[in-house]
């Protein structure tokens, strides 16, 4: 059984594997230039207050081509990841038996249906695991040197790992997310039945989850550290005005400043807490020739509050197993479904 | 050896044309004692036929004493039926060119005589089963 | 042993009932053929028997066993389903690889042989075969694992006459060789007449007939004779199928005496006069009309 999973899945597996390969060898070639220029850089021999030399540091990254292509490359390729297996190695699994009849000629081997979904989900589910935690690998490897850099100061596109978009390219919350887009493909194509549709349905849920799950639901995990801290002279960083009724729109105020905190909400509000805040002081009307000092100390004279919710950097891997939890939980509970199916739906 | 054939169109059953064609190859002297008949399966799978079919002939020719079926190695002729030529029977090949010359002085047609005989025919089988 | 035996076995799918109060029993060493229009139901029972289906009523067992019960249940029992699914993309070869891993009973030596005998080029794609090939290469795929039960449905409905009649001289060879009890299905009667000593007649979702080939038209007849009113016939003589003209009556009856009545001549049935008169018995009845059913003892 496991060398005719094999053999049907020979196609796919090689192609996923030479795009992954291909990839790897570039970030073999321009890795080592990558560390190169980490060493050689002031960030290396700096051991505290470095957001200048992280600063300087990622500019340069910025300015030789290609890191910057490399870096989104990696993330884009990481991020689509999960929905590639889904479709290709996932959604055709069983739809494609289905659809084409085949399944009558392998279920009467010798083999049960249940042992025959077994060895499929499992051989390919490994697979699915493998390539998202190599990846995962690599390109962690490859861009240490940048997510150190950014986790100091994010700048120019680079930021730190916990940030959303980031936090699902590193780590091993990608292996979680190619085994639920796996063991959701194959369920879809279980119950469709046709694999094109199987695999639109297993896409469009699986971009729905990338998206709603960092917004919505890995906030929640743990309950954000919620801190309100006057807003003063010293952290106001910015005023933004609506000109047709000059009003306060907002108040950029600089966030606590530890290095690798993932910022959920920051928010400028009165101090009784409502987000309406207010006519533009005088002092920041007009041009103001002798710079915002006075401005901001107007802006500070009105006892604004800044109420930030993060999730402190400690968390960090933390969350990555909770994540890689999660998911693997859903697989399984798919997985279920999908021998429930099998034995009862199909009769 | 021999080769069987079926004719689908005959309405005769299967078994009995093969055990047809063996006695026509016996008294031809086609066949001789001693000679091995096609085995079952060769005889079943050149025909398309079901090898039960096969089986019934071959155990009906040794009910009749013409074969002989040795286990392991085939079935063979035993019996003769040269013998029983039917010039034999020149008596009764007579009187039934005599009925005949009656049937058609009587004004039957070949049809007609041939429905009369076998209807006799059949009606007096059945009545020696019945 | 019987090698199918159903007693009230039926299958819904949402309104309508494919199969419904099928009971039957064809015993082993059988070359069984089950015939019928399409939509018949032929296809639904051959599903049941090797688990592809469920029963929504009633009982089926397969050599004494539940149909897809297990890996031994599976072992015993070979399946060529309509139009004879293979996998396109992979090679003949491909193929008996994978009887030979699915299969502890995989005859390897056989399915090489029947491979070399059909002068299949083992590295050929599945796909790119044609139809008479793709039903030897299931027929093989199916024998070669050694079952003691093959199942085969419509195996030779759309085969040219050469496919057709080779498909079927290699079946009863392998029947002779191995004895295997044979089912198989079809809509033309032809097909079966050579091959078949059992049949069932499925029409209208239900068995109409079923026995022995030889006990069914020893059992058959046709009488000719002037018209007569069918109620008149003797209560054991049912009659299957009538035509009347002005003058002649022609009748298809059941009867398992001989008929001795002068009034008639009496005639012998060929299998397909009779599966056309249950046939048409059955397209003309009314729903719950119950069946006559020969059981071979």
């Amino acid at each position: 059984m496991i060398w005719l999973t094999w053999r049907q899945f020979r196609t796919q597996a090689v192609v996923v594997a030479a795009g992954l390969s291909a990839f790897a060898i570039l970030l073999l070639v321009t890795g080592p230039h990558l560390v190169t220029l980490y060493r050689d850089s002031a960030l290396a021999s700096c051991h505290s207050s470095c957001g200048t030399q992280a600063d300087d540091f990622l500019t340069t990254v910025n300015s030789v081509a290609p890191y910057h292509l490399v870096y989104l490359l990696g993330a884009l390729l990481i991020i689509l990841l999960p929905a590639v297996i889904g479709l290709f190695w996932g959604a055709p699994l069983i739809a494609r038996e289905l659809e084409s009849g085949t399944f009558r000629l392998a279920w009467n081997q010798s083999v049960t249906r249940e042992r025959w979904l077994a060895v499929k989900l499992g051989v390919v589910g490994l697979a699915s695991m493998a390539a998202a935690g190599l990846l995962s690998l690599i390109l962690g490897w490859w861009a240490s040197p940048i997510d150190q850099a950014a986790t100091i100061q994010p700048v120019g596109g680079f930021e730190n790992r916990f940030f959303p978009v980031v936090f699902g390219t590193r780590g091993i919350a990608p292996i979680g997310y190619a085994a639920f887009a796996f063991v959701l493909g194959v369920l879809v194509g279980l119950m469709i039945r046709r694999t094109i549709p199987a695999m639109g349905v297993t896409l469009a849920v699986i971009a729905a989850v990338q998206i709603v799950f960092p917004l919505w639901i890995r906030p929640h995990l743990i309950t954000p550290v919620r801190n309100v801290s006057t807003v003063t002279v010293g952290n106001i960083q910015g005023l933004g005005v609506n000109p047709g009724n000059q009003q306060i729109q907002n108040v950029m105020v600089a966030a606590p400043g530890v290095p690798g905190t993932w910022i959920i909400s920051n928010q400028v509000t009165t101090a009784s807490g409502s987000t309406s805040l207010g006519t533009v002081p005088q002092a920041c009307q007009g041009p103001l020739a002798s710079g915002p000092q006075a401005c901001f100390s107007a802006l500070a004279q009105k006892n604004l509050k800044s109420v930030v919710t993060y999730e402190p950097p400690d968390r960090y891997w933390t969350f990555q197993w909770l994540e890689l939890g999660i998911f693997l939980t859903v697989a399984v509970l798919l997985a279920w479904g999908c021998f429930w199916w099998v034995r009862r739906r199909l009769s | 050896m021999i080769e069987f054939h079926l004719d689908s169109r005959s309405g005769v059953a299967p078994y009995l044309q093969l055990i047809h064609q063996v006695r026509h190859a016996l008294r031809l002297d086609l066949l001789r004692q001693g000679d091995q008949l096609p085995t079952v399966k060769d005889v079943a799978a050149g025909l398309a036929i079901n090898p039960n079919t096969v089986l019934k002939a071959y155990r009906e020719l040794e009910y009749q004493g013409l074969v002989a079926a040795r286990p392991g190695r085939g079935t063979f002729v035993t019996g003769t039926l040269s013998g029983s030529s039917l010039a034999a029977y020149a008596p009764l090949r007579r009187d039934l060119r005599r009925w005949l010359d009656r049937a058609r002085g009587a004004g039957l047609e070949e049809e007609s005589i041939e429905a009369l005989f076998l209807s006799t025919f059949r009606s007096a089988s059945e009545e020696d089963i019945a | 042993m019987t090698a199918l035996h159903t007693s009230g076995l039926g299958k819904r799918y949402r309104r309508r009932w494919a199969l419904s109060d099928c009971t039957l029993q064809i015993p082993e060493g059988r070359v069984a053929g089950l015939v019928g229009p399409n939509g018949a139901g032929k296809t639904t029972l051959l599903q049941l028997a090797v688990g592809l289906l469920a029963p929504t009523t009633g009982a089926i067992t397969v050599l004494g066993g539940e149909p897809a019960g297990g890996p031994d249940q599976l072992a015993k029992v070979g399946f060529v389903a309509q139009d004879t699914p293979v996998y396109a993309g992979l090679s003949v070869a491909d193929h008996l690889r994978l009887g030979a891993h699915l299969n502890p009973g995989w005859d390897d030596s056989y399915a090489q042989h029947r491979i070399d005998r059909l002068r299949f080029d083992p590295a050929q794609r599945a796909g790119k075969l044609s139809g008479g090939q793709r039903a030897q290469l299931a027929l093989t795929l199916a024998i070669a694992k050694r079952p003691r039960l093959l199942i085969l449905d419509e195996p030779v409905a759309s085969l040219d006459p050469l496919a057709r009649r080779e498909f079927l001289q290699d079946l009863m060879e392998a029947v002779a060789d191995q004895e295997i009890s044979v089912i198989l299905s079809s809509h033309l009667v032809a097909d079966l007449e050579r091959v078949c000593d059992y049949l069932v007649v499925l029409a209208a979702s239900r068995v109409q007939i079923a026995g022995d080939v030889d006990a069914l038209l020893a059992s058959h007849h046709r009488l000719i004779g002037a018209r007569r009113d069918e109620a008149s016939l003797p209560g054991d003589q049912q009659v299957i199928h009538a035509r009347h003209t002005d003058r002649q009556s022609t009748l298809i009856v059941h009867s398992r005496r001989p008929i001795l009545d002068p009034a008639w001549t009496v005639e012998q049935l060929s299998l397909e006069d009779l599966v056309l008169a249950y046939m048409s018995q059955a397209a003309d009845a009314a729903p719950g009309r119950r069946p006559v059913l020969e059981v071979q003892r």
